[in-house]
């Protein structure tokens, strides 16, 4: 079943570092998958930029950018060569060494996330056991590189902004970290590729991906907006919002430092994409039997994208949180279910299997979403707005 | 429910993305440089100097009166008078700005100019296409460069135009019965020594008849320049 073009990057790697001496072979061939990663996701990142300018603006009802070659297909690189030529600012009274650390460390942070995630099939650059522990723990120290750029800027806007992402990232570290636990639960493995193998399993042509389970199904969703958060997506963009704080933590930055922060933001959007499809979406797996001629990267591509997609529409969608709201949310609403979702993870593995558990399993967790739902609903005082005076 | 608004707003922008692709009328863009959107006739950019006939110098209406030039908040007018008088387009011999310079960086578009004149010499422009790379000699527009033809005018501000014409026309048709009665009272005058002039009161509700009403009565900005 597995052709030559799945496998036609592993095949092309080995080929090219036979030429090499065999001492040299095997940091050749993680030299390599290093020089792939950082050359495939950036380039990901030029398209993904123009799609997110495309789509947005034809959810507004306009053109987007359209000039630049046919379509406006050549966008990212007018983008790059604008933000190349810029003038590099760095405020007098900012730590310059900080200041300059904070981008390079962010974009290496992002990257490094891509070592456990696999590809594609025999893809992974680094098989770790503990794949998703390393994942989180280097995902984490984005919130430094944010902070750092905020601290050093000497901006009070940048300071609030970086100020703000801490305590959003930190707080939705949370139910990002519970909501993939489940995964871990059922898989009974923190490596990535053992949980790529549970999930590329088909029973009458179907994946057993653990999306189409309630436990996986809840956590997905949970997963999905934790991670929207946790890279400062759009509605929980508070930290560069720019109507009240300018850019937020990245405002002192111009030229290809800022350059480096949008592309530290977008890859590290696309390693959290990559993870979630990982975690839910079966990685590299087809999403049906009768696919999987198809080569096992372009489907991990495919989700990739398709999830950038997700991010894109919501973006296009919902205007942003207020901080409180933010919190209340994260705190109150996402880590309770997140929990929850644990202990039905934990009923479903112990369950026998067949109907009874999907329908106890769905009930639990629909019942909390709208018990939760209606309580914090009412607490808030969603719904339409009622005006003391105007009216 | 909770987030059936959420679901409600994907399903908004959805709509709003693929009509975009199918519903031409969705897409209000005008592509400017080659698309262009009809022009508004009420709209208006910097002054312009109208001329009658062919020749701009010659068909200039202004009479270097420099109410304009006093009147313009800014101050981005500067006019200088000549010494001689020229035959205007009416063949009537007139005063005539050697100079009439306006900075249209200065300019803040606020139509004062226009108002004041008493002459319809000064109108507002649509045209809007004025970058230059010169922001200083490139912005600063001379005589030549401000004038610009009644047809022009009528091309530009059509119904405001066609007031003004028949304005005009009115003002010369009772200058001209006015300048009739007076030649006529003067040969009557001639003819017969005592004889009172009766004809000068059909000329009495001239100034009135103006009907945009230019506050300030020519022979008034004569004397002040």
């Amino acid at each position: 079943m597995i052709g030559k073009a799945d496998q036609i990057f592993v095949i092309l790697a080995h080929w090219l570092v036979s030429f090499l001496p065999a001492v040299l072979q095997h940091a050749a061939m993680v030299l390599l998958g290093v020089v792939a990663i950082i050359a495939t996701f950036p380039a990901l990142f030029a398209i993904t930029v123009l799609l997110e300018r495309k789509g947005l603006g034809r959810m507004q009802n306009r053109y987007g950018p359209n000039r630049v070659g046919p379509y406006g297909i050549f966008q990212p690189i007018a983008d790059g060569i604008k933000s190349l030529t810029k003038e590099d600012i760095v405020p007098l009274s900012a730590d310059a060494v900080v200041h300059f650390l904070a981008p390079v460390f962010l974009v290496v942070i992002v990257f490094m996330g891509y070592a456990v995630l696999p590809i594609g099939r025999n893809m992974t650059l680094v098989n770790m056991d503990a794949g998703l522990l390393f994942f989180f723990a280097v995902g984490a120290s984005s919130e430094l590189s944010v902070f750092m750029a905020g601290w050093s800027s000497r901006n009070k806007y940048s300071l609030l902004g970086a100020m703000r992402a801490v305590a959003q990232m930190i707080s939705y570290e949370v139910p990002l970290l519970l909501s993939s636990l489940a995964v871990v639960m059922i898989t009974g493995s923190l490596s990535l590729n053992k949980i790529v193998d549970a999930q590329n399993q088909y029973s009458h042509g179907l994946p057993h991906w653990y999306v189409f389970t309630p436990w996986g199904f809840a956590g997905f969703v949970l997963f999905g907006i934790a991670a929207t958060a946790e890279t400062n997506r759009s509605p929980f963009d508070l930290p560069e919002g720019e109507s009240e704080l300018v850019a937020g933590y990245f405002t002192e930055y111009s030229g290809f430092k800022f350059a480096l922060f949008f592309l530290g933001e977008y890859v590290g959007m696309m390693g959290i994409s990559g993870l979630g499809a990982t975690l839910f979406l079966g990685g590299y797996s087809a999403p049906l039997q009768i696919l999987g001629f198809i080569p096992s990267w372009i489907w991990f591509f495919a989700k990739i994208m398709l999830a950038m997609c997700a991010f894109i529409w919501v973006r296009g969608t919902l205007p942003r949180l207020r901080q409180d709201q933010l919190m209340n949310f994260a705190w109150k609403f996402v880590l309770p279910l997140t929990l929850l979702n644990l202990m039905v993870a934990g009923l479903w593995r112990f369950m026998s299997e067949g109907l009874l558990r999907w329908v106890v399993c769905s009930a639990i967790l629909l019942l909390a979403y709208i018990v939760m739902g209606r309580a914090g609903m009412k607490s808030e005082h969603f719904g339409p707005r009622s005006y003391r005076y105007a009216e | 429910m909770l987030g059936e608004g959420i679901l409600k707003g994907l399903g908004e922008t959805a709509r709003n993305f693929a009509g975009s692709f199918v519903s031409a009328d969705r897409l209000t863009t005008i592509q400017y440089p080659e698309e262009r959107a009809a022009p508004i006739e009420a709209t208006r950019d910097f002054p312009f100097l109208v001329y009658d006939g062919a020749d701009w110098e010659a068909g200039l209406r202004c009479v270097a009166c420099q109410i304009c030039e006093k009147e313009c908040p800014p101050k981005c007018i500067y006019i200088v008078k000549s010494t001689d008088k020229k035959p205007d387009a009416l063949g009537k011999p007139q005063i005539y700005p050697t100079r009439f310079d306006i900075d249209i960086s200065v300019c803040m578009s606020c139509q004062i100019c226009v108002e004041v004149c008493p002459f319809e010499a000064i109108k507002m422009d649509t045209e809007f296409e004025l970058s230059t790379t010169d922001r200083f000699g490139g912005l600063l527009y001379d005589k030549k460069e401000l004038s610009r033809s009644n047809d022009y005018y009528h091309k530009i501000h059509p119904t405001e135009a066609a007031e003004v014409d028949a304005r005009l026309a009115d003002e010369k048709a009772k200058a001209d019965a006015k300048a009739k009665a007076a030649a006529a009272a003067a040969a009557a005058k001639a003819a017969a020594g005592s004889v009172a002039p009766k004809p000068a009161a059909v000329s009495a509700p001239a100034a009135p008849a103006v009907v945009a009403a230019p506050t300030v009565k020519p022979s008034e900005g004569e004397k002040q320049g």
